[in-house]
């Protein structure tokens, strides 16, 4: 699945913010992801000639950075700090513990990051770029819960708030 | 705010958003309860000569690591050349830094404010604010912050009349710690990977699109405002030398209070920050050593807690930096080989792979730290990561040399010249041990 028709008025919408085209690379990988829950190779080969690039080269940009996923990784993704505050004060049990917890739910996926800038509340971690923390795994399991049904509305897959895609 | 120790903070940045906790970062609250928006007028009638005379008077230097002069940094400009852009630098990933997600989050209209009277200053009509991916409920706010500055004049054609014009696009990146490299988030703003640039050229004389752009911190860029309203003598009173007014730190690790503080730099020491502010170390443990400045800064050990916070003095005197403002604290429980692995860790995997000795370099160091802080260590190795890491860092002292586009290079070295610094005996009496036993132990190998 590539972009809509609404997809496309937005990246146009987007692409004459900037004085180049190429500008708009990045906001339009999120925005595919935002549609897909991944930035499909369909995407890619669309956002390529959208703005005159060889999906080559969008695939070179896509796969630089981290939040883009180029596979389904489900609905919410827990992004667990294991960075030094956050490894001093059991970041990386609660990685593992996560990780573990979820290993087998293809809703969930447990990665690994690095400083997210909340480390004042160490061991840190997002939903859907949400922050959470500090929390131990069974906290943290409990906030993941929340999102799951329902009591807590997640943001996209990139970290886009619900309300803006439509 | 003062405390037993005499400790205290000196707000400016922070100070609005300290005392409206509940909705600092509304427009409604920014303008009812504080002064949002109201630097502009005064801004335009000094004129763009003033506002850049009394930011270098002021000596603002950037907030971000480098410590630049601002005000020297837009008088780098190349007169007649047009267009010209500003970057906000909002990118904030060096390791423990927490100031810029909480200034973007908090107050926007701060920031914003800030950012129409540095462009302005500085005659560019396009602003660009680069926002960490990750900081999503900051992207959101930053981004209603600028659409409310649209509708209430504050952003658009002929700003209050002044006949100045000046569009903000928020531009949110994707995860990558050297998109907040000065030339990186240039790469990255042009939908390209972040890899930083060789300088010269400087941004200032060419920078996004080839043209001329200057690129400040998200904090650097909120205190403009101060300055404009108060008076470069007014923020030059504070601290001294060259390290005027005041900084965020964030403070964090084993400490009762992490946070970001705020306080005048020269005049506060470590000790202020750590004992005074965060509440010194948990459960009545004593610091074994400190991060000053970010993961880039080389360690600093108790002897030092007593240095100010002063720019210039912890780079000549202590041989380190204040870099980004982050500190962090560890207890005498902590290895600092787990440590220092850790943060060659993060190195590896954000060297962008531009520069063979930092590409090459910070994943073989990560792989030598890693054994030696899983019990896999040897007596020798020490000495080899001293040995390559001379390709990547000449001489080994600080401030670091480069063989490298950009600094994360060099600062790949920075865990391992502070082991070499403050641990070596330590390190190289366990590596033994580690040796010995393992001739003993059925381990398997890392």
């Amino acid at each position: 699945m590539g972009l809509t028709d609404t997809d496309r008025g937005r990246a146009q919408e987007i692409i004459a913010r900037y004085p180049h085209p190429k500008s708009a690379l990045l906001p339009l990988l999120h925005l595919a992801q935002d549609r897909d829950g991944w930035v499909t190779p369909d995407a890619m080969v669309e956002i390529a000639a959208l703005l005159d690039l060889t999906p080559a080269l969008v695939l070179g940009v896509c796969s630089f950075y981290s939040m883009l996923k180029r596979e389904p990784v489900g609905r919410l993704v827990v992004s667990v700090c294991t960075n030094v505050s956050c490894m001093v004060n059991g970041g990386s049990d609660l990685f593992e513990e996560l990780r573990a917890r979820y290993a087998a739910d293809p809703d969930v996926l447990v990665e690994e990051v690095e400083c997210i800038a909340h480390c004042d509340r160490a061991p840190a971690f997002q939903v859907n770029y949400d922050f959470h923390g500090p929390a131990d795994a069974d906290g943290a399991a409990g906030v993941i819960g929340q999102y799951q049904r329902g009591d807590l509305v997640a943001r996209t897959i990139s970290g886009t708030s619900p309300a803006a895609v439509s | 705010m003062a405390d037993a120790d005499g400790a205290h903070e000196t707000r400016i940045v922070t100070e609005f958003l300290r005392a409206r906790p509940d909705d600092s970062w509304t427009m409604e609250a920014a303008r009812t309860h504080n002064r949002a928006y109201q630097s502009l007028e005064q801004a335009f009638a000094m004129g763009r000569p003033a506002i850049v005379e009394a930011v270098t008077a002021s000596v603002l230097r950037g907030k971000g690591g480098a410590g630049f002069g601002t005000g020297q940094k837009w008088s780098f400009l190349p007169k007649d050349s047009f267009p010209r852009y500003l970057c906000v630098n909002g990118d904030e990933g060096e390791p423990c830094t927490f100031k810029d997600h909480m200034l973007i989050e908090r107050d926007p209209h701060q920031l914003l404010e800030g950012i129409i009277i540095s462009a302005y200053a500085v005659e560019t009509e396009l602003a660009f604010v680069y926002v960490r991916g990750e900081f999503a409920l900051g992207a959101e706010r930053i981004g209603q912050a600028i659409r409310d500055a649209y509708a209430q004049g504050y952003l658009g054609k002929n700003i209050l009349g002044s006949g100045f014009n000046l569009d903000v696009v928020l531009h949110r990146g994707a995860g990558c710690y050297i998109a907040g490299d000065e030339t990186g988030l240039l790469s990255s703003l042009e939908g390209e990977r972040a890899m930083p640039r060789i300088k010269p050229p400087f941004p200032a004389a060419q920078g996004v699109y080839a043209a001329p752009t200057i690129v400040n911190n998200v904090e650097t860029i909120s205190t403009v405002p101060h300055i404009v309203r108060r008076g470069a003598d007014w923020y030059n009173s504070m601290g001294g030398g060259k390290s005027t007014g005041t900084r965020i730190f964030s403070v964090s690790g084993h400490v009762e209070r992490p946070g970001n503080y705020e306080v005048e730099l020269h005049n506060t020491t470590f000790r202020d920050l750590i004992f005074g502010l965060a509440g010194g170390v948990r459960d009545g443990r004593s610091v074994k050593f400190f991060v000053p400045g970010g993961a880039s800064s080389p360690w600093l050990v108790p002897e030092h807690l007593d240095a100010p916070l002063d720019m210039d003095y912890v780079q000549g005197e202590l041989k380190s930096m204040l870099g980004s403002g982050a500190v962090m604290v560890f207890d005498e429980t902590t290895d600092p080989l787990l440590i220092a692995w850790r943060l060659a860790k993060f190195f590896a995997h954000e060297s962008c792979g531009k520069c063979t000795p930092c590409r090459e370099g910070s994943g073989w160091i990560e792989k030598v730290l890693y054994r030696m802080s899983h019990g896999q260590g040897r007596p020798e190795d020490l000495d080899l990561l001293l040995s390559f890491g001379n390709n990547i860092v000449p001489g080994l002292n600080a401030p670091f040399a480069q063989t490298t586009i950009c600094a994360l290079g060099p600062s790949t070295m920075s865990p391992v010249v502070s082991l070499d610094r403050w641990f070596r005996d330590e390190i190289t009496e366990r590596m033994r041990r580690d040796e010995e036993r393992r001739d003993t132990l059925d381990v398997v190998p890392a």
